[in-house]
């Protein structure tokens, strides 16, 4: 079942298409005198032309990006199990909300009184988040999962030293994302790596043997990115609070918990959200994403300003007075159109709905998981939940290696998975096909890779080369990085047309 | 079951049969009792798509916004005009239902599409490299310090007092407890950083100064004599932009000396969105390419030899290097770096210049019409799109005044500097007509002559 | 992998190589080393001047995918780095023990290369790394 080239229409840079002269704008005529930059600013300050911008015309620029898409693989045309991403389907109709004008059009900074139905928004979604997590605060502010780890670890940092605390110590698995260390260190505390249990839990004696007086906070992932429920996080919690350390939780594996547990009863203080995992926003090639993050009673006072409120009177406003509050991780108030899309997704879902979600989620993986085990080896045996880890360690006797496997999955119409994370399985092949994929889609997937991984047997050239089907073969990450060229530059050979020759003569 | 998921209770069964369980409750066994939820998420809901639209309708109505009213207001966030191939073209679901482009085969688009960016920001700013956008302007300048402080081995900054104060706040809370020292630059009576103050308050020990082009006050300050201080400490020189449309006009930062520009892209065809997503963008001189932080993306080449691209110079994130990563950052704005994009391509050479010298006209025309009324601009008219203006009464009163018009009016300054009583900071766009300029400086000036 | 390690190199367990000539030593990665990281694709040197213990890191090596740290064999003042790595950090793959060297130290304490190990030891550690 090998898949067709999608259109493969070649298309230039747009700078390269660029021809002096063409345009793609229109403005209204100017209605008032035109003013002489002259007369308010010293020639020097002044700048003739933007070098080298690209002049095309409007049917040039949708030809040009409309190409470009075509070379893309999305969510919609087919399953991306991108493990820890949560590829979910974006429903149409958070676009749709979003672009109401009374929704999208309006400034940061206009006045609350002017702004009602859109700080009930952020209300109702802090509201919405609290019940979910079971946490006691909400702030949307951070602007996506690594900004919300930020945020988190410096509330856990101004917790401490409201208590005149100086800790040094963030403690963080060994199979946990780059990303907490990063923030960890951003916030000015030293990494203690705690190693993962032949179980692919943290292991809870290192643990222990790690929390002393000096260590600030664990970072947790739940479940695991193992995709395995940390089932001791209770106890972890209780340790840590005796200490008067903290719990974060890393939420980036939301998506397999909603309705069964939440991270209040699991002791955690505070925990970010991708709501461009969990709640459906759309990933947008890279971002936008959002972060919000949850805190327990003691950390509620550290949150980011403002935070949305409801008056006594029932009208909406922005919270400044929050004297302890860590102050601002981000201009005005963060990514609300992810705020919205999010909201119209939970009211869609309601909460057995999202139940559901999670269920389905679990369900998927595990079915994977059945039907793969034996194929690809399973280094970690424990119950998966929304995702499920495999490594390439049978396959690579016959010189196949994970990168292979992924390359591959593009011939037969499908985005790989993660790949070589988590750090701690060597060659790891993270699969989470989220609720959103069939019964259909999973069979597909398990026979391609079924294919594959018989191709690997039997022919493993074709599988070494893959792919063979998209716009371009592998690609040189080496020459990428040796011989780096970050941006197009006009080719020096090349002469100014005359047209730029006579402007630059002005 | 609802709309959003695709497994039928049969087909539930079916997969529970094959993998020899009883029900999915046994696949999350690992939940231990007391940690449980017991009862049922009190969340409302599910709402049919119809009824979801008219709740959402129903909030919009209750808001004012720049579709229906005339706005002055900019400060960091600013009414333009958005081609409508944007929307048309990023609601590609190519576009914004795709991930970080992990795998380059199969995200030639979303990849080709940001190194064009990573250009477009080269250019619009002067510099030599430009990273794929950072989360909004504000971070994306807190991350500009944090890469002087490594590069440099300094940790004194001198920040402009005229730097936008959002920005200053999340700067602050960034680097709150790192051992840094940050001095505050006060303004002129022109409405400029005291370059002066910079001069006794830099030693060789600072790591850079940093200034917003054009200022949060609307003033465009002096890049070249910025630069020249920052160069005799061997500092660097950071360059903030909140309204890159002013780069249509204004020479560009690289070419007055800066080290670093960063800036917020929202101006360049991203809606205003209230507040975001917007993005950040980042450039800097070629020699520090390896400590920008985000990502990056570079030209190289398949196995067949055709040109392609993809993430780069991938050793200094935290995937690879953890603790020790020049950032945190883990995605970057990808979909509004597109807007961006493709609103640059739009307005191109000619419609770059032609909408910033439209901005300035306008507000400038704004401001003569305002001081003929008597209402003084209280920094002349060393601006682009926006300055201020004294109210003979307190903002927040003439604000109720305009809205009660239909207008939003300028920003109350001293929300941030309080010595700045019935001071407003007033921006005229493009989007703004002649009519609604004449009506707004009625209005406003009549409250002057009412107080 | 087969790979070489000269015999009158001086070795430490972190893969780096150290050839003696008066109180002067030039210091690399071994072969072994290169293989493991792969295609590197940047070099990050001291400057002349900087001093360094033993087991200190002087600088780091960047593959696609990998940042490896380099640790100095023996403690002493850096009086030449290989710029020309700057611009062609493959020569740390194609020539590990030769136009790929990395930098010359004076050394504080020749003596210390009693702690290194012979061509031999090291030979017996890849071997065991490998198994």
């Amino acid at each position: 079942m090998r898949t067709d080239p999608i259109v493969n229409i070649r298309e230039s840079l747009i700078f390269e298409r660029s021809t002096p002269g063409k345009t793609a704008y229109s403005l209204p005529p100017l209605d008032v005198p035109a003013a002489d930059p002259r007369s308010a600013l010293e020639p020097a300050l002044l700048r003739d032309e933007i070098d080298d911008f690209p002049e095309v015309s409007e049917f040039d620029i949708v030809r040009h990006f409309t190409r470009l898409s075509t070379w893309n693989y999305h969510i919609d045309i087919g399953m991306y199990p991108l493990g820890s991403c949560t590829m979910k389907y974006n429903p149409k109709l958070n676009e749709k909300l979003w672009r109401i004008p009374g929704i999208s059009a309006c400034h940061p900074l206009q006045d609350d009184s002017l702004a009602q139905g859109n700080l009930q928004i952020q209300f109702e979604l802090q509201q919405i988040l609290r019940e979910i997590t079971g946490m006691a605060g909400v702030s949307l502010q951070p602007a996506a999962g690594a900004h919300g780890e930020l945020t988190g670890i410096l509330m856990a940092r101004a917790y401490h030293n409201s208590r005149n605390q100086r800790r040094k110590f963030v403690l963080i698995p060994d199979s946990a994302h780059g990303t907490n260390p990063a923030s960890a260190a951003i916030a000015g505390y030293q990494v203690r790596s705690i190693p993962s249990n032949a179980d692919g839990r943290v292991d809870f004696d290192k643990f222990r043997e790690a929390l002393h007086d000096d260590v600030a906070c664990l970072m947790l992932t739940n479940p695991n990115t193992l995709g395995i429920f940390e089932r001791r996080i209770r106890e972890i919690a209780d340790l840590l609070h005796e200490k008067d350390a903290l719990l974060y939780m890393d939420g980036a594996n939301f998506n397999a918990l909603m309705g069964y547990t939440r991270p209040g009863e699991m002791g955690v203080d505070v925990m970010h959200l991708n709501l461009h995992k969990t709640f459906s926003t759309p990933h947008g090639g890279g971002g936008p994403g959002a972060g919000p993050v949850a805190v327990s009673r003691r950390l509620e006072p550290f949150l980011p300003v403002p935070l949305a409120a409801k008056k006594q009177d029932g009208t909406y406003c922005l919270d400044f007075n929050r004297p302890q509050s860590i102050g601002r991780v981000r201009a005005f108030m963060g990514n609300f159109g992810m705020h919205a899309r999010a909201l119209g997704y939970i009211l869609s879902c309601g909460g057995a709905g999202l139940k559901e979600i999670s269920e389905t989620a679990v369900l998927n993986a595990n079915y994977l998981r059945h039907r793969l085990q034996g194929l690809l080896d399973l280094p970690y045996r424990q119950d998966s939940f929304h995702e499920v880890v495999f490594s390439d360690k049978l396959q690579t006797k016959k010189g196949v290696k994970t990168l292979d496997l992924a390359k591959r999955l593009m011939d037969f119409g499908f985005h790989p998975p993660t790949i070589y994370f988590p750090l701690i399985v060597p060659g790891a092949l993270m699969i989470e096909p989220t609720e959103s994929e069939g019964l259909q889609e999973l069979d597909a997937f398990v026979e391609a890779m079924q294919s594959i991984l018989r191709e690997a047997e039997e022919n493993p050239e074709i599988v070494v080369t893959a792919p063979h089907t998209t716009k371009l073969r592998r690609l040189d990450e080496t020459r990428a990085a040796r011989q780096t060229v970050l941006r197009w530059r006009r080719a020096p050979e090349q002469d100014k047309t005359p047209r730029e020759a006579a402007r630059a003569g002005d | 079951m609802f709309r959003y998921l695709s497994l039928t209770e049969q087909e539930k069964q079916r997969m529970l049969q094959a993998m020899g369980r009883g029900s999915t409750d046994e696949l999350f066994a690992a939940i231990p009792e007391n940690i449980r939820l017991k009862r049922n998420l009190d969340i409302p809901g599910p709402l049919s798509e119809t009824e979801v639209l008219r709740f959402f309708k129903e909030l919009a109505a209750r808001n004012f916004h720049a579709d229906d009213n005339a706005y002055f207001l900019g400060a960091g966030a600013y009414h333009h005009f958005v081609p409508v191939v944007i929307d048309a073209l990023i609601s590609r679901a190519e576009f914004f239902t795709a991930y970080t482009p992990y795998q380059p085969e199969v995200a030639q688009g979303t990849l080709q599409s940001i190194f064009e960016f990573q250009t477009l920001i080269c250019q619009l700013t002067g510099l030599d490299v430009a990273n794929a956008s950072l989360y909004d302007g504000s971070t994306a300048l807190a991350e500009a310090l944090l890469m002087a402080e490594r590069t440099r081995g300094r940790r004194h900054f001198v920040l402009s007092s005229l730097v936008h104060p959002q920005y200053r706040a999340v700067v602050s809370t960034y680097t709150r407890n790192m051992e840094w020292k940050i001095d505050l630059l006060a303004r002129t009576s022109q409405g400029l950083t005291h370059l002066d103050a910079a001069a006794s308050l830099m030693t060789d020990s600072t790591a850079a100064l940093v200034v917003q082009y054009p200022n949060f006050l609307g003033g465009i300050e002096d890049l070249s004599r910025a630069a020249a201080l920052a160069r005799r400490h061997g500092a660097m020189l950071v360059v903030a932009v909140a309204e890159p449309i002013a780069l249509g006009l204004l020479q560009s930062p690289g070419a007055l000396g800066a080290d670093i520009c960063v800036g917020e892209a929202q101006a360049l065809g991203i809606p205003l969105s209230y507040g975001g997503p917007y993005a950040g963008f980042f450039s800097t001189r070629d020699d520090l390419k390896r400590h920008m932080p985000g990502r990056i993306v570079g030209q190289t080449v398949d196995a067949d030899g055709q040109r392609g691209f993809v993430l780069t110079l991938a050793t200094r994130e935290q995937h690879i290097r953890r603790e020790k990563a020049t950032s945190n950052i883990c995605t970057n704005e990808g979909l509004c770096a597109l807007m961006s994009s493709i609103f640059m391509c739009t307005l191109g050479k000619d419609g770059m210049k032609e909408l910033a010298k439209q901005n300035f006209s306008k507000a400038h025309y704004a401001a003569d019409q305002l001081e003929r009324r008597g209402n003084k601009i209280v920094y002349g008219r060393r601006f682009f799109n926006e300055f201020v203006v004294t109210a003979g009464a307190p903002v927040a009163r003439i604000n109720a005044r305009l809205a009660a018009e239909g207008i939003v009016g300028g920003y109350d300054l001293s929300r941030d500097y309080p010595e700045m009583a019935n001071q407003m900071l007033v921006c005229v766009t493009e989007q703004n007509t002649r009519q609604e300029i004449d009506r707004f400086v009625q209005i406003l000036s009549a409250a002057e002559t009412a107080a | 992998m087969e790979t070489t390690s000269p015999a009158n190199l001086y070795y430490t367990k972190d893969h780096e190589w150290l050839r003696l000539d008066g109180d002067t030593g030039t210091v690399g990665i071994t072969d072994h080393a290169q293989h493991q990281l792969g295609d590197v694709v940047f070099v990050e040197l001291p400057e002349v001047g900087d001093t360094f213990k033993a087991g200190e890191s002087f600088g780091s090596l960047e593959s696609v995918k990998a940042v490896s740290e380099v640790y100095c064999p023996a403690s002493g003042e850096v009086v030449q780095v290989n710029e020309k790595l700057k611009e062609s950090p493959e020569w740390v793959n194609s020539e590990p023990y030769g136009s790929g060297w990395m930098i010359r130290i004076r050394l504080y304490a020749p003596e210390e290369r009693q702690h290194l190990l012979s061509a031999a030891d090291y030979a017996i550690l890849v071997q065991q790394e490998e198994r």
